[in-house]
C-alpha cells in the first residue's frame, strides 16, 4: 500500500487509539481499498469485509434531528425552492401523517422513531465559497476510494455520474458532452431550477406521494437525486449512473431521481451505493420514477451494496425503496435489473405500468441475503393495455440466518388484451438456517391472457463442491462459481462495467456462508 | 518403469456412515504404470477412488497412504489435485450457468497459486484451452457451455478426460469411465487416455469389464472384493475374469474366510 497516500488524519487517529506500530504504520488506513491489481482482489475476496464501510471526515451540516411542517419548510428554503415545491412538499407532509407504516411485508423490523432522525445532512466546504464548482477534497477522496473518480482528467469514460453525498449532490460528469444531445442530467435540485417546466410536469406523475408510507415520507422531505430528460430520438451515447453514499450519522437520506425518456429515445442507467459501518440503523428512502414514451426505452440497472449491519444483524441500513416506470407510450420498454447485496432490510419492488399499447416490462433481480439480513422484494407489472409483455427472472440466494422473499403481483386488467407474462422465480439456500420465501400475487381479469408462473429451490451440493475441489477449486471460491452460474441470466442484462463488480461483490457477499 | 513410487497404500479402511466398506487396502503405483481395478459391484471400488480423492463422505479409519513423498490423506481435496491427483468421476456433476472456460480458469490458476505461481494470462489460457480440446476431439462449443450441463453420456465422458488433459495430474483415476460409453466413444475417450500417458505420470483404471483395457493396456490387474484387493496379475488376469466371471474368486475368498 503507499503510505503516502494515507491522510494525515487517519495516522493521528492511529496514534489516539494506541494501535500497535510505528508512526508510519498504515493500520489505521488498512480498509483503504488502493490500485485494483490481482492481488488486492484475491485479498478483497478472501477477507469478505464490507470494503466501503469508512466515514469521510468531512465537515457536515446536519439539521436537528425530527420531523415537522417547519423542518420540511426549512428543507425547501435551505435548497432555494420554489413555492409550488414546497407546496408538493407540505401535501405530501400532510398525507404521512395520516399514514401508518405497512407491515405486510415478511420482515421483523423494528418500529422506526421517525422524530428521532435528522432530515438533511450536506457537506460544507471549508474554505468557504470561492467557487461552487469547486468540490471538497475530502469528498472527491471519498469517491476515489469508491472507485468514482470525479476530476476531469480521472473521470470514467463510458459512463457519466451523479455523485450524491448524504442529502446533496456533488458532482455531475460529463454534462457538456451529454448537453449538445440535448441530454438533460443533473441533479434533480438543478433541474428545479433550471427545468422547472418538466420536473412540474413529471414529478409525482407515476409515484404519487399518496402511493405508501415512504413514498410519502420521502415527497416530503426527498433532498437530491438525479433528473434525466433524452430528447426525442435520441440515443444516450453513455451510461448515465448515479452513485448514493451515505456519510454523516443519525441522518436518513431520501433521494429521489427521475428519468423521462421522450419518444424513440434510449437511456441505460446505473445506480450504486454504499454507506459507513455504524451500529445504528440507517433509513434510506428513495423513489425513483421512470417514465417512458413512444418506443423509447430505458434500462435501470441497480447495485445495492448499502451497509448490512455486522454479523450479529447490528447496523446496517433499511433500504425502503419504491420504484416504478410508466410505460406510457405504445411500444415503449422498461427493463429493471438489480443486484442486492446489502442492506439490513430491504423492501422494495420496482415496477412497471404498461399503459401504452404493446409496452413491455423487464425484472431481472438476484438478492442475497446473509447473517441477519432480510429482504422483501420483486416487483410489479400492471398491464393495463393489449399487447402488452411483461417478464421476471427472480434469483434469491439465502445464507445464515437471513430471511429471502419474492414478492410479485401480475395484474392483468380487462382492456389488456393478449398480455403476456412469464415469472421465473428461483431460491438458492446455502445452509439450514435461512428461509427464502415466494409471495406471487396474479390477478388477470382478460381470458386473452397467458400467464406464467414457474418456481425452483434448490441448494448447493455436496457432490457439485466435491467436484469442484477434485479440480483444485477451493470450496469459497466454488460457491462464487456457483452462484454467479446460478444468477448469470440476471447478471448478463448488467451494462459490462458493472457486471465485473457485480460478479465479484457476490463472491465477496458470499464469503464463509458455506461450511 | 523405475524404482521410484509414485503412490504407496498400506492398509487403508475406511467408511461411509457406520459401514466400513475399505477393510484394508495396499496398493504400490510406480510411474508409468497403469493399473486396473476391477471386481464385482459394491467391492468397494468407487469408495477407493472417492476416498484417494478426498471425498468427505467417506471417513478414513485407518491406513495411509503416501503420494510421492506427501501424505495424501492430510490433505484437503483441492491440494491432493494440486498435488496431482485426478479424479475422472464415474457421474460427472452438472454445473449450471458456470461455463467450461471459467471453470478450468479457476482450476488452473488455483493449482498455479498453490505453486506460488501468477494466474495464467487470457490469451495463454485460450491457447491452452484449444490445445488440450483436440486430445478428446471436444469442440469448441462445448467448451462454452455450462459444466456437464445437457452433455450426454459420451460428451461427459470426454469433458473429464479434457479436464485431466489440462491439468496433467501425476497420478489418474478413471472410475467407470467406460461406462454408458458406446463403442467409438470408447475409443476417442481411451485414445486421451493414451496420449497422455508418460513415463512420469500413471493411471489407475476401475472398470467393470475387459472391454476399455483393450484400448488402455494394464500393467497390474487388481481384483477387489469386499473391501480388500484379493488377487493381483498381469493383463491375462483380466481376460480370465471376462471369461469366468468374478464367481470362482469369490468362492476361493469366502471358502478362505471360513477356513480361517
Amino acid at each position: 500500500m503507499d503510505k503516502d497516500k494515507n491522510n494525515k488524519k487517519d495516522k493521528d487517529d492511529a496514534e489516539e487509539k494506541n494501535l500497535p506500530g510505528r508512526k508510519d504504520d498504515d493500520a489505521a488506513g488498512k480498509d483503504i481499498p488502493e490500485r485494483k491489481d490481482d492481488s488486492s482482489i484475491i485479498d478483497d475476496v478472501t477477507s469478505g469485509d464490507y470494503k466501503y464501510g469508512f466515514v469521510t471526515d468531512v465537515d457536515t451540516e446536519v439539521i436537528p434531528v425530527g420531523l415537522s411542517e417547519d423542518v420540511v419548510r426549512l428543507i425547501s428554503k435551505k435548497k432555494n425552492e420554489p413555492e409550488w415545491l414546497l407546496e408538493f412538499r407540505l401535501k405530501a407532509y400532510r398525507h404521512w401523517l395520516t399514514m401508518t407504516p405497512p407491515k405486510w411485508g415478511h420482515l421483523d423490523m423494528p418500529d422506526i422513531d421517525f422524530q428521532a432522525i435528522s432530515y438533511y445532512a450536506a457537506p460544507v466546504k471549508k474554505d468557504g465559497p470561492k467557487d461552487l464548482d469547486e468540490i471538497d477534497p475530502e469528498v472527491l477522496k471519498t469517491f476515489d476510494r469508491l472507485g468514482i473518480p470525479l476530476q476531469e482528467q480521472k473521470m470514467l469514460s463510458g459512463m457519466a455520474v451523479d455523485a450524491v453525498m448524504d442529502s446533496v449532490s456533488v458532482k455531475t460528469t460529463h454534462r457538456e458532452a451529454l448537453a449538445e444531445k440535448g441530454i438533460i442530467f443533473c441533479s434533480i435540485s438543478e433541474a428545479v431550477k433550471d427545468y422547472p417546466d418538466l420536473v412540474k410536469k413529471y414529478l409525482g406523475s407515476v409515484v404519487s406521494y399518496k402511493d405508501n408510507f415512504y413514498a410519502a415520507l420521502n415527497s416530503a422531505v426527498f433532498s437530491d437525486g438525479s433528473f434525466v430528460y433524452i430528447p426525442k430520438g435520441v440515443r444516450c451515447p453513455m451510461e448515465l449512473s448515479t452513485y448514493f453514499r451515505i456519510n454523516a450519522a443519525g441522518t436518513g437520506q431520501f433521494e429521489r431521481t427521475l428519468i423521462v425518456a421522450d419518444d424513440d429515445s434510449y437511456v441505460s442507467y446505473l445506480e450504486g451505493c454504499t454507506a459507513p459501518m455504524r451500529d445504528e440503523n440507517q433509513l434510506h428512502a428513495a423513489i425513483v420514477e421512470i417514465v417512458v414514451e413512444e418506443r423509447a426505452e430505458v434500462k435501470y440497472s441497480t447495485v445495492q451494496n448499502w451497509y448490512a449491519g455486522d454479523a450479529e444483524g447490528r447496523g446496517g441500513v433499511y433500504n425502503l425503496v419504491t420504484k416504478r416506470g410508466l410505460c406510457r407510450g405504445d411500444y415503449s420498454k422498461l427493463s429493471w435489473t438489480q443486484v442486492e447485496t446489502g442492506s439490513a432490510i430491504t423492501w422494495k419492488y420496482p415496477s412497471c405500468v404498461l399503459a401504452g399499447r404493446g409496452s413491455s416490462g423487464e425484472f431481472y433481480s438476484v438478492a442475497v441475503t446473509r447473517n441477519h439480513q432480510q429482504a422483501d422484494t420483486g416487483t410489479k407489472m400492471i398491464h393495463l393495455a393489449p399487447d402488452t409483455r411483461s417478464t421476471i427472472v427472480s434469483k434469491g440466494i439465502s445464507a445464515g440466518h437471513s430471511e429471502n422473499s419474492y414478492r410479485g403481483l401480475v395484474k392483468v386488467t380487462p382492456a389488456a388484451e393478449r398480455a403476456r407474462n412469464h415469472t421465473q422465480c428461483d431460491s438458492l439456500l446455502l445452509g439450514s438456517n435461512c428461509g427464502a420465501h415466494t409471495f406471487p400475487y396474479v390477478d388477470v381479469m382478460n381470458q386473452s391472457a397467458v400467464v406464467e408462473h414457474e418456481a425452483t429451490t434448490s441448494k448447493i451440493s455436496e457432490e457439485q463442491l466435491f467436484y469442484c475441489n477434485q479440480r483444485g477449486i477451493p470450496t469459497e471460491e466454488a460457491v462464487g462459481l456457483i452462484v454467479n452460474g446460478y444468477a448469470k441470466e440476471v447478471m448478463n442484462k448488467l451494462p459490462m462495467e458493472f457486471a465485473v463488480e457485480a460478479q465479484r461483490l457476490l463472491q465477496i457477499t458470499l464469503e464463509g456462508s458455506v461450511g | 518403469m523405475s524404482d521410484e513410487i509414485l503412490l504407496e497404500v498400506k492398509d487403508l479402511r475406511a467408511r461411509v456412515e457406520e459401514k466400513e466398506i475399505l477393510k484394508g487396502i495396499n496398493l504400490t503405483i510406480r510411474p508409468g504404470e497403469v493399473h486396473a481395478i476391477m471386481g464385482p459391484n459394491g467391492s468397494g471400488k468407487s469408495t477407493l477412488s472417492s476416498v484417494l480423492a478426498g471425498n468427505p463422505a467417506f471417513t478414513v479409519t485407518g491406513g495411509s497412504a503416501d503420494f510421492h513423498g506427501v501424505d495424501l490423506l492430510a490433505l484437503s481435496p483441492e491440494d491432493r489435485s494440486h498435488e496431482g491427483l485426478f479424479l475422472s468421476f464415474q457421474y460427472p456433476v452438472e454445473i449450471p450457468g458456470v461455463s467450461m472456460v471459467n471453470f478450468m480458469r479457476a482450476a488452473v490458476n488455483a493449482k498455479r497459486e498453490y505453486f506460488n505461481e501468477p494466474p495464467m494470462s487470457a490469451s495463454d489460457f485460450l491457447k491452452l484451452m484449444r490445445q488440450k480440446r483436440a486430445v478428446v476431439e471436444l469442440d469448441n462449443k462445448l467448451a462454452s457451455r455450462s459444466v456437464n450441463e445437457g452433455f450426454s453420456g459420451g460428451e461427459k465422458k470426454r469433458n473429464e478426460i479434457f479436464q485431466m488433459a489440462v491439468l496433467e495430474p501425476r497420478l489418474a483415476i478413471l472410475d467407470e469411465t467406460d461406462s454408458g460409453l458406446d463403442i467409438d466413444a470408447l475409443r476417442v475417450v481411451a485414445g486421451g487416455v493414451n496420449k497422455l500417458k508418460t513415463d512420469r505420470n500413471a493411471t489407475i483404471v476401475i472398470t467393470h469389464y475387459q472391454r476399455l483395457l483393450d484400448y488402455i493396456k494394464p500393467d497390474f490387474v487388481h481384483v477387489l472384493y469386499k473391501g480388500r484387493i484379493v488377487k493381483t496379475g498381469g493383463p491375462d488376469l483380466a481376460l480370465e475374469l471376462e471369461e469366468r466371471g468374478y464367481d470362482w474368486i469369490k468362492e476361493e475368498e469366502d471358502n478362505k474366510h471360513r477356513e480361517e
